[in-house]
This record gives C-alpha cells, structure tokens and sequence, in this order.
C-alpha cells in the first residue's frame, strides 16, 4: 500500500501537465485548484497506507 | 497605502492583549503534563516525550508553518506569481516522506533515549566526526532560521505603528525567559492559541477579501493583468523554463523539512510511532491553508495595496481591507506565530549543542540533570544571538544564510535517513558526501550570488534546478562510490551493530 505513496510525487512534479489555466473552478485556474486538490488526496493516500499498515501488525 | 507611521492604537490595544495571555501561558507551561524527573533534558527539552497526536499536530504545525512562512509565502507570489506557490507541493509532498521515514527514526530514538538527530547518527555510526557534523549542520542551520522569525515579528509591529528596536527586544526576551523555565512545553501550549489564531485569521481573510474585491475570478484576473503589465518570469502561470525549477524546489525543500532539529524535536517528543504517522494524515490541514495563505498575495494586486515592500504584502493588505480590532488580531496571531517556531528551534538548537558538543567532548561525565542546565543556558544564548544579528546586520544577510542553510541540511539527509533503512554505508563514506554536497552546493549558491537555482547548460540549452537538490545528488553519489572502494577493503557491514533495531 506504501507504493500509493509515490502518486503525489507523480502528480505534483511533473509540473507542465498542470502549467494550464483551464477548466476552471471557482474562479480558480487548473493550476492552483488542481494542486489544492493533491492535498486531501495525499492525506486519504497516507491514510490507506496507516490502515495498511496496522493490519500489518504495526510492522 | 503602505505602513503609515503613526500608532494604531486599537489594534495595538488587542495586540497587547494577546501577546500578554501567551505570556502568562508560557510561564504556565512549566507545570502542565509534568512527569517525574524534573531536571531532565527529557523533560526540558522534548516535553517528556508525552505528546500525543493533538499536541503533536499543534506543535509541528505551529512549528513548521512558521510566521516568516506567513509573510513570505504571500510576499513571494505577490511578487512573482505563480513560481512561489511551490511552497505547496513542497508541504504536500514533505507527509509521504514523514510517513515513511520518521516512525523508524523515532523509533529508534525513543529505545536508546537519543534526543537529537546526531544522538541518532552517533549510535549507528560510531563515529565522532560525522556525529559533529550533522549536529553543527543542525545549528548552523537553524540561526538564520531563528532570525527570520524575528523578521516576520518585526513587520507586523513596524505595520502596527511602533518604531524603534525596543518591542521587539521586549518580545524576544520574554520568549527566553519562558522558554529557559518550561522548556518545550512552553512552545507547545502556545502553539494551541497560535494555530487557532492564524486559522480564523486566514479563513476570515479568504472568505471576506474575495466578497470585497469582487470573487476569485477577479482576483485571478486583476492578478494576472498586473503580472501582464510587470512582465519577465512573472504570471499566473509558470514559464517552461521554470518547471524544473519549480519541481525541484518543491521536493528538495520537502527532503529537507525534518532534517532541521526544530521539525525533529516534535518528532521525537512525539509518544509514539502512530502519533507521528496519523500526524502525516492531519497536518496537511495546514498546507490547504498555507495555499490560501499564499493566495493573499494575489489578493493585494486586486486590491489595489501597493506594499513597500514584498514583505509588507500580507500586513498591507490587512490595514487597508479590516477595522483595526481585527487587524490587531491578525498582527498579533503573526507575532505568536513567531514565538512557537523561534522557542523549539532555540531548544533543538540547544539539545545539539548539549549532546553532541558539550557531553561528546567537554563533560562526557555530564549527568541529564547538568545537561538541562546546559542546554538552557545555550537556548538563551542562541535566540540573543539571533535578536542581534537581526538588529545589527542587514536582513538580506539573514535570508541568505537561511537559503544556504536549507542548502545545508539537506547534505545531511543520507547520514539520518540511510542508516535506517540500509546496513551497507559506514560513516566515513556518508561524512566524505556530505563534506562533498556541502562544498560544492556552497560554492555554486555562492557564486551565483546566493540563488537556490543553478543553471546549468547541457548540449547549449539552459537546464535549472534548485542547487540543494543537486548538491544532495553528488552527496550521494560519491557516499556510494567510497562505499564501494571501502567494501573492496573490508566485507561491507562488519560493523552492523545495531542493525535494523
């Protein structure tokens, strides 16, 4: 499950795919709602790793 | 208008108020959570490691977003636009790392009783040089950090209308006395009224200024007009040329976040692996509002606030737009916001000094009694330094030894984290790297004037990246090549002593 751990590093700095002003969002450019948005998924990503890990018997 | 010179009183009524009750807080400290042994650097210096996962969040919330970070951040994209909002991937990315990396760390720390990351190196490596290294990497590091709190200190009470170096003296050494008598504690109960201050403070803002100024779509939109006007690398978007930049900035600065002894000290005063992990979960509550937070430098271009400047952005903005009540409150949450980062660095700082200057090499004989004492003393020796390197030398010299120092801890990544992970490296190999990343990062910020970005060409096209993260590369290069000359020597991982413990 840690291996999940790695999409914010995939999604966050290959920065040309989200160097772009649209679709917006509340007024929002892609660029800044989009990487606003990688906050609560890394924390639900870290998340599934924790429940993950604590199956694991707390390593 | 820009910071008018005549006193707000109001505000500074307000101001007053609350700086007085985290004061009372701070002296407070000393007896809330106490354990058994009092004298102990344990207790002194980490809180007794009792903290659980609400005091955790607080603390290294309170202790990583510090009040520079409030000011700057905005400073920064007011000025340039998008390119500063890297801090956001930058504290996004940091919680996979401290996931991964710091339950093993404090792990380990917390079965031998080691109190700083050196403590930490020292007893895998066995080895004096290394220990000394990264324990004066810590401190060398974290001065220029301290000082720039004060600065985030001083233009809040500069916007509220005093002049002179008196109030922040005045500030500054009840911070000491506090923390001299309460140790971490002091920090983090005043993290509790700080936090909560600087979330009203931020949601209010964000909420509010937009209403005022018309909706974020006009606050893009004036922004970028304003950025179309200014011109050169500035806009709402990134240049190409500052995508590699950019991407390096964020996950070289994300490296180096729980390498400095003020983000590890709430590590290790932390009461257990799952404290820290389910932290890794809930702080990113803080980056969502450090990304608003950023967006108020957008905010002052809509609003039409022309700051003197960069750094008066945030405070400029907040005269023009509140009542003053609200402006106090909002000074005052910066100015706290100062006080819980500056308190755990000048007590990190002071840890390191204890353990691995003065027990390594001047009292080895030191009891914890004797080193709490010591590291008392050295906190209040660290923070009158930083208050008059900020008085007397000029502020620019401060942010350039804080990027030097960022620079700088990073080269001790490889020493903390790989002997957790890997039996292969021995210190000699890790201590001939990070004199090597150390080196040549120092040299190439340097002699580009104190940059975080170098350029580099390959086949005649201009490459950037952020120099800290290059540095590191080399470190770890050449670590792994002395490694492999060493291991042609002597069977690799002889001296695996304590392993995976």
């Amino acid at each position: 499950m840690r291996i999940l751990l790695l999409l914010p590093f995939f999604g966050l700095l290959w920065v040309p795919f989200y160097n772009q002003a649209t679709p917006e969002l509340f007024g929002f450019p892609f660029f800044y709602w989009y990487q606003l948005l990688w906050v609560p998924v890394t924390a639900a990503l870290t998340w599934i790793a924790f429940r993950a890990t604590r199956n694991e018997g707390d390593e | 208008m820009g910071t008018a010179p005549h006193i707000n009183w109001t505000a500074l009524s307000v101001f007053i108020f609350f700086f007085a009750l985290v004061t009372v807080m701070g002296f407070l400290a000393s007896r809330w959570q106490r354990g058994s042994g009092e004298a102990h650097l344990d207790e002194w210096g980490l809180g007794g490691r009792r903290f659980g996962t609400w005091i955790t969040w607080f603390l290294v919330g309170g202790d990583f977003y510090t009040a520079y970070t409030v000011i700057a951040v905005p400073a920064l994209v007011y000025a340039v636009g998008a390119y500063g909002f890297f801090a956001l991937p930058y504290t996004i990315l940091v919680y996979p790392i401290v996931f991964c990396i710091m339950p093993r760390l404090w792990r380990v720390a917390h079965k031998a009783g080691h109190v700083t990351a050196a403590d930490v190196v020292y007893a895998r490596f066995k080895s004096r040089p290394l220990e000394l290294a990264i324990a004066a990497t810590g401190v060398l590091a974290t001065m220029p950090y301290i000082a720039l709190q004060l600065v985030g200190m001083e233009v809040v009470i500069k916007a509220l209308g005093l002049t002179g170096e008196l109030p922040l003296t005045a500030a500054f050494v009840i911070l000491a006395l506090y923390t001299y008598s309460a140790g971490l504690r002091a920090p983090a109960l005043i993290a509790f009224v700080k936090d909560l201050m600087i979330y009203i403070v931020v949601l209010v803002a964000v909420v509010l200024v937009p209403m005022k100024l018309g909706g974020y779509g006009m606050v893009f939109a004036k922004a970028g007009a304003a950025f179309d006007a200014k011109g050169g690398a500035t806009g709402l978007l990134l240049k190409p040329s500052q995508y590699l930049p950019y991407a390096t900035l964020a996950l070289g600065s994300a490296l180096a976040a729980f390498m400095y002894p003020h983000t590890l000290t709430g590590i290790f005063a932390a009461n257990g692996e799952n404290t820290i992990r389910k932290n890794a979960i809930y702080l990113p509550a803080y980056t969502l509002l450090l990304g608003l937070i950023a967006l108020l430098g957008y905010m002052a271009w809509a609003a039409d606030v022309h700051p003197a400047t960069p750094n008066d952005t945030v405070p400029a903005l907040f005269n023009a737009l509140f009542p003053s009540w609200f402006t106090g409150f909002a000074f005052s949450a910066i100015a706290i916001g100062a006080l819980v980062p500056a308190a755990v660095m000048s007590i990190g700082a002071a840890n390191l000094f204890t353990r691995n200057f003065w027990k390594a090499y001047v009292n080895p004989q030191v009891s914890p009694q004797g080193e709490a004492k010591v590291a008392k003393i050295v906190s209040l020796v660290v923070k009158f330094g930083a208050l008059v390197f900020i008085i007397f030398v000029p502020t620019q010299y401060a942010l350039d030894l804080q990027l030097l120092g960022g620079l700088w801890i990073l080269q001790t990544f490889p020493s903390v984290v790989f002997g957790l992970f890997f039996n292969w490296f021995r210190g000699t190999s890790l201590l001939i790297g990070w004199v090597a990343g150390l080196g040549i990062g120092s040299w190439m910020a340097i002699s580009d004037g104190v940059k975080p970005v170098h350029t580099f060409m390959i086949g005649g096209d201009p490459y950037a990246m952020y120099t800290g993260l290059f540095a590191l590369g080399v470190n770890i290069v050449v670590a792994v090549v002395v490694q492999l000359v060493l291991s042609m020597f002597k069977p690799s991982g002889a001296q695996g002593v304590a392993s995976r413990a």
